[in-house]
């Protein structure tokens, strides 16, 4: 799964039906921090979520959970999990599979010498 | 199937009743192993106990669901291994 932030929704008048009035969001990836040569990040402490920048190209998903906008998400991949969760009639491939109420990341466990991508 | 470390937990209430009491590892794939999604993180459900700093191999897709014993739970990843060393030929 990636993890993302709910950065808006996506309303169309004409809908596809089988979309079946699930709500369309617009989610952007949380970019993990990036390494100093030493292999640390620039902060040394461990880091909450909400103090990971979004970046990366941004994605629409499926949601059936009602994830609201700056809230954190997993986003799954494949027709399996979104047969198991919105059902496999939605056609999509982007679900999203969880509400993340909390995260914490250790910033000094980074690579090191893992320069920025 | 990837090798990254595991760099951060992560804690959900609101999923499937399916994926209840399991734990999100957030992991950060190895330099040399690129996702599909091009991203530098993937979130992974661990059954092995695997701790922030540990090297682990996460499989993806189907694998990582029958890797937990059954193809109903609606995730994409999974620890599958925990490393403790990796040998690089040298050739």
């Amino acid at each position: 799964m990636r993890l993302a932030r709910v950065i808006g929704q996506v309303w169309g008048a004409r809908q596809a039906e089988h979309l079946g009035g699930h709500r369309l969001l617009r989610l952007q990836p949380l970019a993990l921090p990036l390494t100093t040569p030493d292999g640390l990040a620039e902060q040394r402490a461990p880091l909450r979520a909400e103090q990971l920048a979004a970046r990366g190209e941004l994605l629409v998903a499926v949601d059936g959970l009602g994830a609201g906008p700056g809230e954190l998400v997993l986003v799954a991949h494949g027709s399996r999990c979104r047969d198991l969760t919105v059902g496999d009639d939605v056609p999509t491939k982007e679900v999203v599979i969880a509400i993340v109420d909390d995260a914490e990341i250790n910033a000094r466990v980074l690579r090191p010498g893992e320069g920025a991508r | 199937m990837i090798l990254g470390r595991v760099v951060g937990s992560l804690w959900a209430t609101r999923k499937p009743e399916s994926l209840a009491q399991r734990k999100l590892l957030l992991v950060r794939p190895h330099a040399s192993y690129r996702l599909s999604s091009g991203l530098d993180q993937i979130v992974a459900v661990d059954t092995l106990d695997a701790g922030v700093g540990d090297d682990v191999v996460v499989c993806i897709g189907s694998p990582a669901r029958w890797s937990l014993g059954s193809g109903n739970l609606p995730l994409d990843a999974a620890v599958m291994a925990i490393v403790d060393r990796v040998e690089l030929d040298a050739g």
